[in-house]
């Protein structure tokens, strides 16, 4: 069901496509799939009114990129918006203090408390820090026998916590023994429990409490749904959370969860759980989050390459001359150039969306690398003159371009060809669509 | 087995009930008139309702069906109160819901055979340790099969469930093949006249091909061993997930085949409106409902009670 959305979305983002500008007109329906995606991908309702309210104020009249169609203008304010609402860059744990520094994760049951616990770890003693695991579920059968286990299997100690103890004195005792053992960071595994369990939840706080911790991670499953807020909520409230670390995310959810507990919350996602295995634990990247959660594929990638790599102000020159039917060798060669600078062609192709399916037919019909190297040196070995009026490159011109440039007279002929055609489609659109052409890039 | 009906006090509905006020008091929801459910219906009423569904997992596209003819009803003058709004939406999920309620049809020839599977975390050891009380209060033999060999320790954690309700239990070791304990679970279910083997299997995205062919592995090796078994296999949902759910229904049904549903962690806030999709995705009754931790608190599906709980 998701792999169609993003050919949804831009169906429904057509409408946008030959207005100079997004207007209130083309907007509301655009707006109302991103809402609809939003909520499929289980972003609170809440945060999506809420999101959608600041999208429709930042569209409405923005001027449209040269070098993008409005609809890729949109997708890339809604991405922006999202991305910006994440957070910036990703974020480790904050261990800037005396050891050793507690860690207590929280969460919810069946999050992945114990496996997270094990991964930050692992991640740990490769940054040369040394970890100390501490089993602090007393309740679930076998909790503190896992979190043993997982320590044997990464050889990191574990604190051999008395199942008839209270979890508070478990977590203190510990973090005494970190610091009589030279471990530098003491994990706190905390039992999984509901954030209406007033009981339980007054145990996390005095956790807190009793050992001070310096980052408190909310351990929170990917495919949670609207309920994120309220759970996200209710452990910020009770202890303050520093962090969120995002479980199970090598499914196919597509993790709205996590606009929604950075909405309640404000605290950054600090990682992200990749899959079973111990090392199976990455950084947080907003950006490449908000492409998930929008279903979008990486036309987004692509947009922002496209705003990167091709110069806004040589884009406006080019539609005007083309409007002008003034478009030369040289600026077909300034094209090809930028096309060049945003990656191979393959990948820019993988990019777009619903084009999965088609790759194979496309990369026959494509020029390939090579080829366009080869135009840009016979389009190089030009003079000025020739550049700026193809008419006059007659034969033994041909000839020096083909030998300046290492080509052949048929490989600059069928250049002149090629751009005789593109020469006269742009004619056309320029009499017929209009401002077709200020999309960029319209020989491909 | 039989279905222990709820006494009217019953704490199913009652804590199904504090789940839904702590939401409100919980939640910045603006469900005041649909609470209060007295006063005239208008559109704010309608589209507060659709809001009310939204939060409860119910999914944009259901709510909006939900709502649209309820307003078609409106119009037409049927529904003049809040009260009568509620009592028809409530209506409408429950005959959504209420061909989907069936208990796990128990009955000779035995070993009756349950396969319990589902993603990470949704709560399946937790269920069979349930499930395995229920069926032992009504004097059923039972034997665990301690299929998770992956996870460090859900041996140990169904051990401790199999001691408390006084089931049999097979295990191997961690790290073995789950197909291996399955098998001899199943030859010495046979052996001791065991009434209902439920295994235990280890939590896998359905995105995994190579685990879910693994489990289509298990089904092959107790098919082999008991002709016509497993004859339930048991998909559990938790209900904190959102639409995901939907896609773990039905992935695991094309994969391996599921004949009913256990709705996990319904004691929270979270109202699992999803399995309104999911029921009408895969058409697979729904068994039990989780509401807690501790050994009594897995219930009968209801549709009604679960409908008064979802709005």
């Amino acid at each position: 069901m998701f792999e169609n959305l993003s050919e949804k979305f831009q169906g429904v983002l057509k409408n946008l496509r030959g207005h100079g500008r997004i207007s209130e007109g083309n907007i509301e329906e655009a707006l109302r799939e991103v809402r609809l995606a939003l909520l499929e991908a289980d972003v609170n309702y809440k945060v999506v009114k809420e999101f959608t309210a600041a999208v429709r104020s930042k569209a409405l009249g923005a001027e449209v990129m040269a070098s993008l169609s409005p609809d890729q203008h949109f997708i890339k304010i809604v991405h922006d918006g999202m991305t910006s609402m994440m957070g910036g860059e990703a974020q480790d744990l904050d261990l800037a203090r005396r050891p050793p520094v507690p860690v207590m994760l929280v969460g919810l049951q069946g999050s992945g408390k114990t496996t997270s616990c094990g991964k930050l770890a692992l991640h740990l003693q490769k940054k040369k820090r040394r970890p100390f695991l501490v089993p602090a579920d007393v309740y679930r059968p076998a909790a503190i026998e896992q979190l043993k286990v997982l320590g044997s299997q990464i050889g990191i100690p574990v604190f051999d916590s008395d199942p008839n103890a209270d979890p508070v004195d478990i977590c203190r005792e510990a973090v005494r023994q970190a610091d009589l053992t030279g471990c530098d960071t003491v994990l706190l595994d905390t039992a999984g429990r509901l954030h209406v369990d007033e009981e339980l939840m007054e145990e996390l706080r005095r956790i807190k409490e009793a050992v001070d911790p310096g980052d408190i991670l909310l351990v929170a499953d990917a495919m949670t749904g609207q309920d994120a807020v309220n759970v996200a909520k209710a452990f910020h409230e009770k202890v303050g959370l520093t962090g969120v670390l995002l479980t199970k995310m090598d499914g196919d959810a597509r993790g709205g969860a996590a606009l929604s507990i950075r909405a309640v919350t404000g605290a950054p996602i600090k990682f992200v759980g990749v899959g079973e295995k111990l090392d199976a634990l990455e950084a947080f990247f907003p950006d490449r989050m908000a492409s998930r959660i929008l279903g979008m594929g990486d036309i987004l990638t692509l947009a922002e390459k496209a705003q990167e790599t091709i110069d806004e102000k040589k884009a406006k020159e080019l539609t005007r001359k083309i409007r002008r039917s003034e478009f030369t060798l040289e600026d077909f060669r300034d094209q090809l150039q930028s096309i060049r600078k945003m990656g191979s062609i393959e990948d820019l192709l993988g990019m777009i969306p619903g084009m999965g399916g088609k790759m194979k037919e496309l990369k026959a019909s494509a020029p390939d690398e090579k080829e366009l190297a080869r135009v840009v040196a016979i389009i190089d070995s030009m003079t000025l003159a020739e550049r700026g009026n193809a008419k006059i490159i007659n034969g033994s011109r041909r000839k020096r371009i083909a030998q300046g440039s290492g080509t052949t007279v048929q490989d600059v002929n069928r250049l002149l060809k090629n751009f005789q055609q593109a020469e006269g489609m742009l004619k056309r659109f320029s009499k017929g669509a209009g401002k077709r052409g200020g999309k960029g890039l319209p020989f491909f | 087995m039989t279905i222990h009906e709820d006494k009217p006090n019953g704490s199913f509905l009652s804590r199904l009930k504090t789940g839904m006020s702590k939401t409100r008091e919980l939640l910045f929801m603006n469900v005041e008139a649909i609470a209060r459910g007295i006063g005239p219906v208008d559109e704010n009423v309608l589209v507060e309702l659709e809001e009310a569904l939204i939060l409860a997992d119910a999914g944009a596209d259901l709510a909006g069906e939900y709502v649209v003819a309820l307003r078609a009803k409106w119009r037409r003058g049927e529904l003049p109160d809040i009260a009568a709004l509620r009592l028809e939406l409530k209506k409408m999920i429950t005959n959504t819901l209420a061909p989907r309620m069936a208990p796990i049809p128990v009955a000779p020839p035995y070993p009756f055979v349950v396969l319990v599977i589902g993603v990470n975390g949704v709560g399946k050891t937790t269920t069979i340790g349930k499930i395995a009380h229920l069926l032992r209060e009504e004097g059923h033999p039972v034997l665990l099969a301690a299929g998770d060999t992956f996870r460090a320790a859900a041996i140990g954690q169904l051990r401790v469930w199999a001691e408390r309700v006084g089931a049999d239990i097979i295990h191997h070791k961690e790290g073995s093949d789950s197909s291996a304990v399955v098998f001899d679970s199943l030859r010495a279910a046979k052996a001791r006249g065991t009434h209902v083997v439920l295994i235990d299997t280890a939590g896998r995205l359905h995105t995994k091909t190579h685990l879910m062919e693994e489990m289509r592995k298990v089904v092959r090796v107790i098919g082999r061993e008991i002709p016509g078994a497993p004859q339930e296999i048991l998909l559990v949902l938790d209900a904190t997930n959102g639409r995901n759910a939907i896609t773990q229904a039905k992935t695991f049904q094309e994969v391996i085949g599921v004949t009913g549903i256990v709705l996990t962690k319904l004691d929270g806030t979270a109202k699992g409106g999803m399995v309104l999709s999911v029921t009408k995705e895969t058409d697979v009754p729904i068994r039990f409902v989780g509401v807690g931790e501790t050994i009594d608190d897995l219930r009968p599906f209801d549709a009604e009670s679960f409908a008064s709980a979802l709005f």
